[in-house]
């Protein structure tokens, strides 16, 4: 184990880390993560985009409109201020990238699972407290609000689709989470190539 | 061996009877009705493939309807007021209205013009004329408002107008009646003496923003100019008006003016003109109009204006000549090359069509002129003559064109349209038209490159057409396809106000260009209000202005208190920013003013004087959401 970790990387995967890296650094011009609204009076939907340092709507208008929705049902206006994660986001990236390109001046094994670990904690955390958020908006509702449904709540799917009322929200990753996801992907790749390369190095 | 062929014969013989009803299917009256109702049909949630504009004669308006559905979609205000959204009401679109003769809140809107380029449909504007009281006015098709209205002076009946160059360079507008040029007071008998002047006005269009400008007026002889086209491709230099009463009749018309054999088609050359002027031909002329420019989401602002460079035909030799037209000629058309100008002798018994390559070529040889009018040379009608179409109905009017070498001619008085074809003047169909038609229109038909298809035959008189609704009968027009060899009735339709002209353009060439809302960051409306954080009331003395804003399901601020007799503007600025969502405003009893509708993002006023004591509610008058009902608040005024 203690060898694989030190192990020096191929040029191959090193240059796959470098792409890791780089391609690391769209994730700051493409949305992450987009909710999508249908409902009978949307016909053309409306659109709502998570981005690593902000919130904004599909259309310079829909978010507007969406929290023109929400406030039937009492639900806090949505509006990147209020969301502090989003202030240091971006940091989280940068220090992602930064490993990536250190990988290049200690290009050991042992970087790309660190990699692949701080990608793990990224994800699952960032999922965690995407979902508490969704929560706290979808259950933390305005007791004066004009509709009130007794037990209803109004959270979000993680991913996928939910039917709330007459209106039906859909929630995957956008370019940037599939950009992140792909990363891992290729981390997890570039171990098990490692491996392989290590056990045929034996033999 | 011989039996066999003869099985043969015959069975082909069976085939080929069977494939004649097939063949004849179209012509059956029975099957072509339910085959008609396919193609006028548009399925729920399907798109209509042509928008057609139809001028809404005396109602003042416009009308915008989907063929071949036929549905109306939107009625656009444009000379007169609507109470429906408020226009020439409320303090923005007012002063569109206004004219030298104060406020004209109607007209009579007879000719639709869309805005070209190349001689192509650009989808930018339409151009309509008022009649009555001579403006011209300017539809934006992002919006489908009415942005600029221009007052004409030095006319009466702006009849002829507005009809673009092949560019939109300008639009022409000419008299329909002539009047002392100055206005004066003189005998009406000095009409016959010459005493009465017509005009041809050149308005310019400005490229890129489409204002509205006087470039000069031609003072031309006293007769009636009733219609005009303007040329394309080789033609373009060139825009030619019918005219009747070269007789210069001033009492009973329907025999004073019906005298002569033959009137006059004239031929203006319009690059001439300018030429002339840019060459200092013209002098300064009175005339005092109006310039009343609506910028998007700015109230109305309205310029008075005074004087025009004129010009006599005299001073400017080349820039016009008169072809004599038979008979009292009403539609003056071009077709889709330029080459054909086809006059419509209301009482004429051909279809008499000049060659514009004719005119250029004799226009300016002695031999080929019979006089000439107050320095405009008249040709011989023969030496300007393509050719005449023989005993094609009774009164021929307009003519349009569908790019495949055929044109329609309708015809009033034996209510029909006929079609024939350029070139050897043959008429090929007579289309039966129910009743009385006047203006036709084919999808890009006065354009270079008609997309032919559709035909519409905007009609007078409707008796047994549809379920009588009192005295006053249905509006109607009709719908042809035009597509195949043989043109078909598809539909009549029920319109608003007489259907009197129409452009008709392809869906394609707007629907995707069309706005959704004012953005509110760009409203740069004075009393714009664009958060409710800024909604608030302030009293000017005896005047108060009510900054209010209206979002679902509520205006702010909600309570208002004010006196007998003051001044309130309500300074209503639509917050939402979704395409269909605007909000409306009304409040209860109050005169002079009617609804206001407020589009996303949109500042409108409405000026109110607080009336006698009491609790005057105010509301959202158009269905804006579930809480629509409650989006209402009250005025309480005191003594």
């Amino acid at each position: 184990m203690k060898d694989l970790l030190f192990q020096t990387l191929s040029k191959k995967n090193r240059l796959l880390i470098l792409g890791v890296g780089l391609f690391l650094v769209l994730v700051y011009f493409i949305p992450i993560w987009a909710i999508s609204i249908s409902a009978p009076q949307y016909p053309e939907g409306l659109g709502m985009q998570i981005w690593i340092n902000q919130i904004t709507g599909a259309t310079p208008y829909d978010l507007k409109n969406i929290n023109l929705l929400n406030h039937y049902i009492g639900m806090k206006e949505i509006i990147s201020e209020s969301i502090p994660e989003l202030l240091f986001m971006p940091y989280v990236l940068a220090y992602l990238i930064i490993g990536a390109f250190i990988t290049e001046l200690v290009p050991k094994v042992g970087m790309a699972i660190l990699g692949i670990i701080n990608l793990v904690i990224v994800g699952l955390v960032g999922l965690f407290d995407f979902w508490r958020w969704e929560y706290n908006y979808g259950h933390n509702l305005n007791p004066d609000a004009p509709i009130i449904i007794e037990g209803m709540a109004y959270q979000p799917p993680l991913l996928g689709c939910k039917v709330m009322l007459n209106i039906t929200a859909c929630s995957y990753p956008s370019y940037g989470g599939m950009i992140l996801a792909s990363s891992l992907v290729l981390l997890v790749y570039i171990l098990w190539d490692e491996k392989r390369r290590k056990k045929s190095n034996v033999v | 061996m011989l039996k066999k062929s003869n099985i043969i014969v015959v069975t082909l013989g069976i085939a080929l009877f069977a494939l004649i009803p097939n063949c004849k299917k179209g012509a059956a009256t029975a099957t072509l009705a339910s085959d008609a109702a396919s193609r006028v049909y548009v399925a729920p949630g399907e798109k209509d493939e042509v928008y057609a504009f139809l001028s809404g004669g005396f109602s003042g308006q416009m009308s915008v309807y989907g063929i071949p559905s036929a549905r109306l979609f939107k009625i656009i205000p444009v000379f007169s007021v609507f109470p429906e959204n408020g226009y020439g009401f409320d303090e923005e679109t007012k002063d569109m209205l206004k004219t030298t003769h104060g406020y004209v809140p109607w007209d009579d809107s007879h000719h639709v013009e869309a805005s070209m380029t190349d001689g192509k449909q650009d989808g930018r504007w339409m151009f309509l004329n008022a009649n009555n009281t001579p403006r011209l006015a300017r539809i934006d098709l992002k919006s489908f408002e009415t942005k600029e209205i221009l007052e004409i002076p030095n006319t009466a009946g702006n009849h002829a107008s507005p009809f673009a160059t092949e560019n939109t360079e300008y639009l022409m507008a000419a008299t329909r009646f002539s009047v002392p040029v100055p206005q004066s007071n003189v005998s009406i008998d000095s009409f016959s003496k010459g005493g009465f002047k017509g005009t041809v006005t050149m308005v310019k269009v400005e490229k890129n923003t489409g204002r509205l400008s006087i470039e000069l007026q031609v003072l031309v002889p006293g007769f009636d100019y009733d219609l005009s086209h303007c040329g394309k491709k080789k033609s373009h230099d060139w825009c030619f008006f019918s005219s009747y009463n070269s007789e210069q009749a001033h009492k009973m018309l329907e025999v004073g003016a019906s005298k002569k054999d033959k009137d006059f088609i004239l031929a203006f050359n319009w690059v001439r003109a300018k030429e002339c002027k840019d060459q200092g031909k013209t002098y300064n002329f009175g005339g005092e109009y109006v310039n009343n420019f609506k910028e998007e989401n700015k109230p109305a602002v309205s310029t008075k204006l005074s004087g025009v460079k004129m010009l006599n035909p005299k001073d400017c030799p080349g820039m016009m000549y008169y072809m004599p037209t038979p008979k009292s000629p009403h539609g003056t058309d071009v077709d889709s090359t330029g080459e054909y100008i086809v006059g419509g002798g209301k009482l004429a018994s051909v279809i008499p069509v000049h060659s514009f390559s004719k005119m250029i070529e004799v226009k300016d040889k002695k031999e080929h002129h019979s006089t000439e009018i107050e320095g405009i040379p008249v040709l011989k009608y023969e030496s300007t003559l393509a050719g005449e179409v023989q005993k094609p109905c009774l009164g021929p009017l307009h003519t349009e064109f569908d790019g495949q070498g055929y044109a329609y001619t309708s015809c009033f008085v034996s209510s029909e349209v006929v079609k024939w074809k350029l070139g050897t003047w043959e008429v090929v169909q007579h289309l039966p038209a129910y009743y009385s038609v006047g203006h036709l229109s084919i999808v890009g038909g006065s354009s270079t490159e008609p997309y032919g298809k559709y035909l519409i035959a905007m009609n007078k008189i409707t008796k047994d057409r549809y379920l009588p609704v009192g005295m006053e009968l249905p509006q109607s027009a009709q719908l042809y396809d035009i597509s195949s060899g043989k043109a078909e009735l598809l539909s009549d339709f029920p319109t608003v106000g007489e259907p009197h002209y129409s452009q008709m353009i392809p869906a394609k060439l707007i629907m995707d260009k069309t706005a959704k809302l004012f953005p509110l960051e760009e409203n740069k409306h004075p009393y714009a209000t664009k958060s409710e954080n800024d909604a608030r009331i302030v009293k000017l003395g005896n005047t108060t202005h009510i900054y209010m804003t209206a979002i679902r399901s509520h205006f702010k601020p909600d309570i208002i208190e004010a006196r007998t007799g003051e001044t309130l503007y309500f300074h209503v600025t639509n917050l939402e920013q979704d395409y269909d969502i605007p909000h409306g405003f009304a409040i209860g009893g109050a005169p002079n003013m009617t609804n206001l509708l407020i589009m996303p993002g949109e500042t409108r006023t409405f000026k109110w004087v607080a009336p006698k004591p009491g609790i005057y509610p105010f509301y959202c008058t158009d269905f804006c959401s579930a809480l629509h009902q409650e989006m209402q608040q009250y005025i309480r005024v005191s003594p």
